[in-house]
Parts: C-alpha cells; structure tokens; sequence
C-alpha cells in the first residue's frame, strides 16, 4: 500500500465501518434463527455503505441501502415470515450429507485466492493500488457513473437488464399454471 | 470530501462550524418534536370536528396538552412483552419506524442560506450530496420497523399485517422511486437544496406544474401507501386485524409507534412541498432585516396544508381492500409513472422527441390495457394459483366464472 498518511477522522470512520461489516457478517453465520441473521445482514449492508461514503461514492451507498436494505432483505424476510421457518426445530437433520466438510474447502480455496490476487495486483484494474478516483471537479458521482453505464458499458447494461426482464417473465410464468383447460372440459 | 454540497464545510471544519451544526440539530429536533405533538392534536380536533365530536378539550386551552398527558399516561402503564415475542426483536421494532422519519427530516430544507459570522448557513440539518436518495433509502428501512413489529409478536393477526406491510411498501416504493427521478431530471440535480434552488423563480416554476401534475398525484398517493395512512392503511385494518402490527404493544413501546405514524405524516408533507412546491419559495415582503424569516412562514404553510390534507383522507374516505391496495401500485402507478418519465426525460431533450415518446406511451398503455383485459377474463380461482394468498376471488369473479361455465 502507498506510505500515504491518513487523518483520524478517516481512520475512526473506516474501524467503525470495518465493525459493523465484520460484526453483521459473523452475526448472519452464527445466529440460529432466520430473522435474526436477515437483520445481521443489514448490519453488513450498512457497514458497507458507510465505506462507500468514506470513498466519495455517495450515489452507490444510497443505492446500496435502497435496493438491499430497503428491498432485497425485505423480500427474504418476506419469504422467511411467509413460510413461517422462523422457529425451525429441525436443526440438527443435515439435508445434504458431507456439505460441511465440501464448504471448508471452498472457503479455503476462495479464501487464498482472493488473498493471492489482492497481493499481486487488484484483479479488476490490474493496478496494485486503486486510490485517487478520476471524480473531476464540479461532476457528480451520478453523472460520471450514467456516462460510464450509457456509452461504455451499454451492451452489459442493456444484457442484464434484458436477462433480469426473462427471469421476472419465467417466474411469473412457473408460479402461474392455468388449469383453464381442464376445467373446460 | 465528506462535506459534499453544503458550503458550510468550504473552509475546514472548525469549532464554530461544529458548533453552527450543533445547533442546527438541536433547534431542528426540538422544534420538530414540538410539531408532532401539535400535528396529533390537530388530527385529534380535526378529525372530531369533521365527525361532530368536541374532541380533547380537558388539558389545557383548546385541549392542546392532550398529548403531553397521554404521553405521562402511557409511560407509566405497564410494558407486556408476549410470552411468544422474539423479545430482541420485539423491543427493537418501534425504535426502527422512528429513526427513519427522525433522519429524512434532517434533508428537508426549511428556509433560505443565513449568513452567521462568515459562514453560508442552510436552514436545513444536512444537506448530503446524495439528497433526496436519502428519504428513498429511509422509507426503504421504515418497513423494519412495521415489519419486525408484526412478527416478533408472535401472535397470528400482527404476522399478517408484517406480511402485508412489505408487500405494500415494496410495491409502491417502485413507482415512488421513478416520480423522484423526474423531480431530479428537470432539477438538475440530486441535493434537495438544489431542487427547491430549481423552483425558487415563481409559482410556474415548482415542479408540481412544470412536471405536469401527474407525478406529483402519483408521489403522493405512493407517499401515503408508504405511510400505511388511510386510505391505504390495510396494515392496520382494525376490521380484519385486530390493531394490526402493533396489537401486542402496550406502554411506551406502543407511543413510539403512534408518534413514528405522526412524524412520519410531517416528514412526507415536508417532502411533498421540498419536491413540487419549491419548499420554502414564496413571495417575500421588502422588509428590512427579517426577509429570512418569510421563506421559513411559507415552508409552514405549505407543510400545514398537505398535514391538513392527510388529516381530511383519514377523516373522509374509506379504506381500500388489499387486493385493490396491490391492483393500484402495480398496475396503474408504475406504469403511469414509467411512461410519464419517458415523456419528461423525451422534451428535456427536444420537443420533437418528446411528442414521439408521448405517442409511444400511448401505445404501450392501450397494449397494456388489452393486456388487463385479457388477463381478468381469465380464471384467477386458487386452483390456478399455486398459493392462494393475498388475491382471493372476489364475489363478483366467482359468480361471472359460475356463469360462463353454464353459458359455455
């Protein structure tokens, strides 16, 4: 990392962030009951969020907090409340025999990969370091990012926006059998 | 680089900055929660006059303690935790409606730009780069709140209210989003300082006319489903749900959610006039010296008249059932407000472009139509659904599917 020296302010911002983060994120693995580990989550999600400030990507913390926060986790908790597994009393039946030792390995493996990319170089930009943020002065946050996703990375955006209107159409489709015809008959 | 938009930060942080802030805080609270106590004797009286009633008159003139007196009654009654309640949870979820009303109030700008001792001083708390994605984002988390209320209960009627609570936000929070995004695209920008700054040259400039009335309708009819008011307050059906979420509350614990419910009625009527009618922009008399204190009298009429406005729904009409609730979010809200969106988003870039999405909306809503059309006439029983939960057939459908089945 570069020898840049950093203020107090930044590094109590980026502890209690780090926490906050590493706290939800051990809470949603440890905690037994669904709902608790949905709200540990958000505990994550904020965490995050606050990082995203720190980095001057205010557009991309607010946007974490709506869309994962204030929808996504809903919807689990949605799900959770709906099938009623809030207060499951078969913990101890192992569904899928052998997935504990299976899991170990991969976090080991995703673990040391991560590890082994981060201290080479970043794996997106290739950079060993990413500080210093191209954000020209008196340009927004928002305006960069929709320049960026309309001109350069408009065939990925248009992609997953096609890809998530087919899976929205394929679940509408699978949850609603018509039994019109049988009936008819 | 954390200070963003607000030009108090320009020149460092310093105590007197600090201070300025402090105070800012302080004197927004305090004057803030004097408002809500008098927004619940308001709907209070309102709300008995409109019915023939007196009202609270016992505490004080014009019973305007009420409040205050309900608030020492209920601190001092017993607090039941159900012994089914998730009890964690279940003393977290009043604290989670409050917050989030606390917090969206703070990017509401209340008044002008103040001049104190050198420094630009925006009468609002915070004034955030990201604006008014900040209230998107808190009534995201205000379901928490109802949410969490419903299900660490433990008990049957609340769970249901939870489950109807998120269904109901997330749907109108959708159409919500996209009416901002056309505030913001006329605006110019994301700071709520900057969008009431857009509006601040006349009447035909707030964003309710220039945007053509049909997103501020939608924006408020979302606003109020987001609130669970009335009409839209199926979360709260005292006719099929008992109390709904907060039926197992009592004590405080239940005062916190009453006065989240009312907080939360302030802050939106405070949205509403930031983002359509030019916050706190109105006619200023020359009046030397206190020309700051006008915009402050403006922004409290406007926020008065949509408080009144909420108080008139609760008063005047009947709630709505809650497959009807779901119909209106989704069906007619969002669609209206995507296409009112292409519209806007088409004459900011040129008027030809704009009358060729008008007539491309046009299309798409007669194909959505004949989509409704056609999908109503089909069977929706619980044997075509796998899960027959939140659209049960109605009277009316079951008799027209008895009686086409005989014509057929």
């Amino acid at each position: 990392m570069s020898a840049t020296a950093y203020a107090l302010p930044s590094i109590v911002v980026f502890v209690t962030a780090a926490l906050l983060i590493v706290v939800g994120a051990l809470g949603v693995l440890a905690v037994r009951n669904p709902v608790h580990a949905a709200l540990s989550l958000i505990l994550t999600l904020f965490g995050v969020a606050v990082a995203f400030i720190a980095q001057s990507a205010d557009f991309l913390a607010a946007v974490q907090v709506i869309v994962y926060a204030g929808a996504i986790v809903v919807l689990f908790l949605f799900v959770i409340m709906f099938l009623g597994v809030g207060r499951s009393r078969h913990d101890h039946v192992e569904p899928l025999v052998g997935q504990r030792p299976l899991a170990a390995l991969g976090v080991v493996v995703t673990v040391g990969g991560v590890i082994a990319l981060l201290a080479s170089s970043h794996w997106v930009t290739g950079a060993t370091s990413v500080s210093g943020s191209s954000l020209v002065k008196g340009t927004g946050n928002v305006r960069q990012l929709g320049t960026a996703v309309f001109t350069t990375y408009l065939y990925a955006f248009e992609a997953t926006a096609a890809l998530l209107v087919i899976a929205v159409i394929g679940a509408v489709v699978l949850a609603r059998r018509e039994r019109v015809t049988e009936e008819a008959e | 680089m954390i200070a963003g938009a607000d030009p108090l930060f320009a020149h460092g942080v310093t105590g007197v900055v600090i201070l300025i802030v402090l105070i800012k805080v302080v004197v927004g609270f305090a004057a803030w929660m004097g408002a809500v106590t008098m927004m619940i004797w308001f709907e209070r009286k309102a709300i008995s006059d409109m019915q023939s009633r007196i009202g609270p008159q016992r505490w004080g003139p014009f019973g305007l303690l009420q409040t205050l007196a309900d608030g020492i009654k209920l601190f001092f009654k017993e607090d039941l935790v159900p012994a089914e309640a998730d009890r964690l949870v279940f003393k977290l979820a009043p604290y989670l409606s409050l917050v989030p009303a606390l917090v969206t109030f703070a990017i509401v700008p209340v008044g002008g730009t103040l001049h104190i001792a050198g420094h630009a001083v925006q009468l609002q708390v915070a004034n955030p780069p990201m604006g008014i994605l900040v209230m998107l984002a808190m009534s995201g988390i205000s379901v928490y709140g109802v949410m969490l209320a419903g299900w660490s209960s433990g008990s049957k009627y609340p769970l249901i209210s939870s489950v109807r609570a998120s269904a109901q936000m997330i749907s109108y929070e959708a159409a919500l989003g996209i009416t901002v995004v056309t505030v913001i695209l006329v605006s110019h920008s994301l700071t709520t300082h900057g969008i009431v700054l857009a509006q601040g040259q006349g009447v035909w400039h707030w964003n309710v006319i220039r945007l053509g009335v049909v997103p501020f309708v939608i924006f408020w009819m979302a606003i109020t489903a987001e609130l669970n008011r009335p009409p839209f307050d199926v979360v709260e059906a005292e006719s099929e749900l008992v109390g709904g979420f907060n039926t197992e509350y009592s004590s405080i614990r239940f005062a916190l959610f009453y006065m989240a419910e009312f907080m939360n009625t302030i802050t939106m009527s405070a949205i509403i006039v930031t983002l359509f009618f030019g916050g706190p922009a109105g006619w200023v008399p020359p009046v030397p010296h206190l020309r700051w204190v006008f915009p402050i009298l403006w922004f409290l009429v406007k926020v008065g008249l949509f408080a009144f406005c909420y108080v008139w729904f609760r008063a005047a009409l009947p709630r709505l059932r809650y497959d009807q609730v779901m119909d209106l979010g989704w069906k007619r809200l969002i669609p209206l407000s995507l296409g009112w969106m292409l519209i806007v988003a088409g004459f900011l870039v040129a008027p030809g472009w704009g009358f060729v999405m008008a007539a491309a909306v046009l299309l798409a809503s007669v194909v959505l139509a004949i989509a409704f059309e056609r999908g109503a006439s089909r069977a929706t029983g619980p044997e075509s659904v796998l899960e027959p939960v939140g659209r049960r057939p109605l009277p009316e459908e079951r008799l027209r599917a008895l009686t086409e089945r005989e014509e057929g």
